[in-house]
């Protein structure tokens, strides 16, 4: 008898195990890793491609519904608990409540009004973490067939179209986007996402207009230039995130995790 | 008779009382640094979190020891406002640089460093975090930074100044020998 219950505790087991893997690839998608020219021209890359080890990345950003069972498992994540230092006071204020949604909060809707404190603990708590920028923008730079489609000016139209359109309009929910060559989905088109290394994008507003910038604010190196101006798509993401403080939550700003491929 | 015992248990009674409210300090408050649970590890090789600083304002910075250019300005800077403050006052203030590059900045090149810079160690604490909890630290100070691919740093150079429960109170941009006089102020209304 003993060993009929053990022998179907290990078969539940497995079959939990098998579940939760399956959930895992219904929610991650694998990308090869590769040689990668960013937009973005860093000092230290002097125009050679950087290269992006494979990693797997969500198919589409947090939804408000995830963010809610994550909060309701941490409740030192809710509204009126989190400390201040974590996230500002706006954190979750489209909510009903700490713990319930609401008419402003569809359950799969992307999660927004999320500090990048909140982001990175959602994905640490499932084993995951927050995409580098340089993986989000190797991810972001194809289309529903070309792993790099930058050069494309209908890709980048298109890009452009989303950011003039006025963002005081309800959210579709996440998903509805055909899914890039990867198939990834939303990574334009829906909301800005954190990235973990956000606050490497050295372009602060205020060194603007402090005479040199270089000297005086940044260690012996250079604030941030665009190797690509055309490419609205990076250079709107980067000004955005650069812009913000890691307690901050704003409107249309949400996340999707990421994992380093396992091998 | 009867009073005195009744006397000996009420000081008694108010001594746990102190007792137990020394044991157990006031919640940080909800805009501190220290709530973010920080393990540092120091120039001795000791590990404690860093809410252990809370009891004293301290003017924090970030850095890493290899750095060629800015942090020893940033080093300057801590030093420029302990000179700036009259002497009995300089005990009442710490300074404290976390270290970005916490692969490489181990407690013996937190000591030679601080032996170069000639910083008093019983003001200054040199330390490292954990390397996956630099990018918090950092979020909580407001402090960017990026590693280039030859090791070094860029990196926004700012002193901060906490109050003693770890509330940022002011921060400056200017580093180097001339203090912030605006900084300054702000650090003697803390002591």
């Amino acid at each position: 008898m003993r060993a009929v219950l053990a022998g179907g505790l290990v078969f539940a087991c497995i079959a939990a195990g098998a579940a939760i893997a399956g959930a895992a690839a219904r929610t991650y998608v694998g990308l090869p890793g590769g040689q990668f020219r960013t937009a973005l021209r860093y000092e230290d890359y002097k125009g050679k491609p950087a290269h992006v080890a494979p990693f797997a990345l969500m198919r589409t950003p947090v939804t408000n519904g995830q963010f809610l069972a994550f909060v309701r498992a941490h409740p030192e994540w809710r509204r009126d608990r989190v400390p201040a230092v974590f996230a500002e006071t706006r954190y979750l204020q489209h909510w009903a409540a700490p713990d319930a949604l609401g008419p402003d909060a569809r359950p799969d809707q992307p999660v927004t009004w999320v500090s990048w404190f909140a982001a990175d603990a959602y994905c640490r708590a499932i084993g995951a973490r927050l995409p580098t920028w340089i993986e989000w923008e190797y991810a972001a730079a194809a289309d529903e067939t070309h792993r790099d489609a930058r050069k494309d000016p209908a890709w980048r139209e298109r890009i452009l179209s989303w950011y003039s359109r006025p963002s005081n309009q309800a959210l579709p929910r996440a998903g509805l986007q055909a899914p890039n060559v990867y198939g990834v989905q939303d990574l334009h088109g829906l909301v800005w996402e954190w990235t973990d290394d956000f606050s490497s994008l050295l372009v602060a507003g205020d060194n603007r207009d402090q005479g040199d910038p270089d000297k005086k604010q940044f260690c012996g190196a250079s604030a941030l230039s665009m190797d690509d101006r055309e490419n609205y798509a990076v250079l709107m993401r980067v000004a955005m995130l650069s812009s913000l403080e890691a307690h901050d939550a704003t409107t249309n700003l949400g996340f999707r995790c990421a994992r380093s491929a396992s091998s | 008779m009867k009073r005195l015992q009744t006397m000996a248990l009420a000081m008694l009674l108010c001594g746990f009382a102190t007792i137990t409210h020394a044991a157990k300090p006031a919640p940080l408050p909800t805009d501190s640094v220290y709530r973010l649970a920080l393990p540092l590890t120091d120039a001795q090789g000791k590990t404690n979190d860093w809410s252990q600083l809370r009891g004293k304002p301290r003017v924090v910075a970030m850095f890493y020891t290899s750095c060629p250019y800015m942090c020893p300005l940033i080093v300057e800077g801590g030093k420029a406002v302990e000179r700036a403050l009259p002497a009995a006052d300089r005990a009442k203030v710490g300074v404290v640089l976390i270290s970005l590059d916490p692969k490489h900045d181990t407690p013996a090149k937190l000591r030679a460093m601080a032996a170069e810079r000639h910083v008093d160690p019983t003001q200054w604490t040199l330390a490292a975090p954990a390397p996956d909890d630099v990018r918090k630290v950092a979020g909580v100070l407001g402090v960017r930074y990026r590693e280039l691919a030859d090791g070094n740093f860029n990196h926004t150079s700012a002193l901060v100044l906490l109050d003693a429960d770890g509330r940022i109170v002011a921060r400056t941009e200017q580093v180097g020998a001339k203090p912030d006089p605006a900084f300054v102020e702000a650090v003697r209304k803390q002591l």
